[in-house]
């Protein structure tokens, strides 16, 4: 038991790793308990209450209330969900579908290597997000396209990690002596060289989860992403837009639920590549 | 030179195929693009007449390579909303697109390098760690948030600068500015119009911050973590050793050799400004590629989109190879490879 706690004590390394972690832990916390812990979960999951809009930040309302006089700490509450959800489903995809791309071309390198490389040099041909921008516009706004779109522009990246990875484990003499032993392809690739990228794999999550979130909130933002009624911050921020200069907090705050999230994804992804690369961290 | 004719050919075959993506992207469209052209009060007729016009009843493959002669010849299509043509509606935008990227990329070097050699010289103390902080915080922010904040708090409350725009309305009767490159800070000033400038400049501070915050938080930690490298070097021990001041040896000695990696990522954080700008020119209404590429993508005029997403990629290769030339100029091994 306490192995397992000093292997995560760097969550808890710095002040600033430190509060992070509880940041995190409050968000995937409101991300699972949303309903029970909200102040007022109706008005949380959209029921409209329109005798209460436009309150201010107050004792009833901590974070005041929105155009149809929804409690906004309720809603920023139950966006929780939607944006971990989003961020673990497109970096889950990506990852795995990278993978599995990135180990088929280390392993067996040719053709098909040269195949898969030449298709994600492809899609990394374009600015960061703007493939996600136009997919989703074409698949049509939506929470589920805007989630596709991203998982289309995210795989490359993986795939080429976990293609170099893949490539250095297989020239280890330890693999070849295996290969040469018959060992067949498959079970080359699970037991060693998938073994040996898991490392690097689990930083690049880390490292994504907060960038995904961001990535969301911005399709959100400009509409191609979550529709109303859904309680979505990137939405939250922009329906907020246009009253920025008398109901501020609409978009304040939701939007500082999208900076804090992200923030605290950083900073954490930093220390755990910190933890599992010590050769960065010394500098 | 031999080096330089096979990155051109490639970066050829990348627009090549970054054009098949667009084009393969806009031909799924589930929505018929004929409809969108004429509205909803098309006709049958008036759609298989339009659908005629378009090219739209001929087979993809002719399709496309009509559309890679069309764009070669400079024919990018017509824009479905304002019914211009696409490469026209964007050498209108681009001058003032590329001052808001200038602008903003002069921000975040100035402040990330300034940034990250003040987190290095004070290592491990509290100016370190707040540097940090701020660096992690310019890439998590959300760009269309931290425009919103900046706007409510220095255009509404404390009315600094200007809230929207690029000039102010009236400035078109004042003092206009006489068009030479399209570039409107840059033609007021070589034309005089001091004026002109000044109201451009204020109106520029705003969005080129909100523009600068991703890369400025990518370049102070790269500035930030080259320099203590650097420092850890023997020759700067040996520098020290001679009794040289430590001013000299940080700014002479270190920063230079510092310098590379930075103007790498500078280059590289270039490439997110692109997208940077689509939400950055939307909150603060700037006639620019961005603001007219969220407009084109909400309206799904797909002609426009495929035009911005081929310039975008043009422009993220010219990027690329731009960086790749000044890293070969410091680093005269990268042309060995």
């Amino acid at each position: 038991m306490k192995s397992k706690l000093k292997g995560l004590s760097f969550l808890f390394k710095d002040k600033l790793t430190g509060a992070a972690s509880v940041m995190m832990f409050i968000f995937i916390f409101a991300a699972i308990f949303g309903p029970w812990i909200a102040p007022n979960a109706k008005e949380g999951a959209g029921t409209a209450n329109v005798d209460n809009s436009y309150i201010g930040p107050g004792w009833h309302h901590l974070l005041g209330t929105d155009e149809l006089g929804r409690d906004l700490l309720s809603r920023i509450i139950f966006g929780a969900r939607p944006a971990l959800l989003i961020a673990l489903a497109v970096v889950g995809f990506a990852a795995i579908i990278g993978t599995l791309l990135g180990l088929i071309a280390g392993y067996r390198g040719g053709w098909i290597d040269s195949l898969i490389m030449r298709v994600s040099e492809l899609f990394l041909s374009f600015p960061p997000l703007l493939l996600s921008l136009v997919a989703v516009t074409f698949l049509g706004p939506g929470l589920v396209n805007a989630l596709i779109a991203l998982i289309i522009s995210w795989w490359p990246w993986y795939a080429r990690l976990i293609r170099v990875e893949a490539s250095i484990v297989k020239s280890k003499p330890y693999v070849e002596i295996s290969a040469a032993m018959g060992v067949p392809d498959r079970v080359i690739i699970l037991r060693h060289i998938l073994r040996n990228v898991t490392t690097p794999l689990i930083v690049q999550i880390a490292a994504d989860l907060g960038t995904v979130i961001l990535a969301a909130g911005s399709l959100a933002f400009i509409g191609l992403g979550a529709q109303p009624p859904s309680a979505d911050w990137g939405l939250m921020v922009a329906q907020g837009r246009n009253l920025i200069f008398d109901q501020w907090w609409i978009s304040t705050f939701s939007g500082l639920a999208i900076f804090l999230a992200v923030l605290s994804f950083n900073i954490i992804g930093d220390a755990l590549r910190d933890h599992f690369d010590p050769r960065i961290a010394r500098q | 030179m031999k080096i330089l004719w096979k990155r051109l050919s490639s970066a050829l075959l990348v627009l090549l195929a970054a054009s098949f993506v667009t084009f393969t992207l806009a031909r799924v469209i589930p929505s018929d693009p004929a409809l969108a052209y004429i509205g909803p009060k098309a006709t049958e007729a008036d759609s298989a007449q339009l659908r005629i016009t378009l090219g739209l009843d001929q087979p993809i493959p002719v399709q496309y390579f009509k559309y890679i002669g069309q764009t070669l010849q400079g024919n990018w299509g017509y824009s479905l909303s304002s019914k211009q043509p696409v490469l026209q509606e964007i050498a209108d935008r681009l001058p003032s697109t590329l001052e808001l990227i200038f602008f903003a990329m002069g921000f975040a070097l100035i402040f990330g390098v300034a940034m990250g050699v003040y987190a290095a010289k004070y290592r491990g103390r509290l100016q370190d760690s707040v540097i940090r902080l701020l660096s992690i915080a310019g890439v998590s922010m959300p760009a269309f948030w931290l425009g919103l904040l900046l706007q409510m708090l220095f255009a509404g409350r404390l009315t600094w600068f200007p809230a929207t725009g690029q000039f102010d309305i009236e400035l078109k009767y004042d003092n206009p500015i006489t068009k030479i490159t399209g570039f409107p800070i840059f033609d007021s000033i070589i034309t005089g119009n001091f004026a002109a400038t000044m109201n451009g400049l204020h109106h520029m501070i705003l969005p080129a911050l909100t523009l600068s915050a991703y890369s400025f938080g990518l370049i102070s930690r790269m500035a930030r973590a080259n320099l203590l490298e650097v420092m850890s070097q023997d020759y700067i021990k040996v520098a020290r050793a001679y009794g040289l001041s430590e001013r000299l040896i940080f700014f002479k000695l270190a920063l230079r050799n510092a310098l590379p990696p930075i103007l790498t990522i500078t280059g590289l954080s270039t490439a997110y400004l692109i997208t940077g700008t689509f939400f950055v020119e939307q909150v603060y209404n700037w006639p620019g590629i961005g603001s007219f590429a969220v407009n084109s993508l909400i309206s799904i005029d797909y002609p426009a989109i495929m035009g911005i997403t081929l310039l975008a990629a043009i422009g993220y290769l010219v990027i690329n190879f731009i960086v790749d030339l000044i890293h070969a100029k410091l680093d005269p091994r990268v042309w060995m490879r």
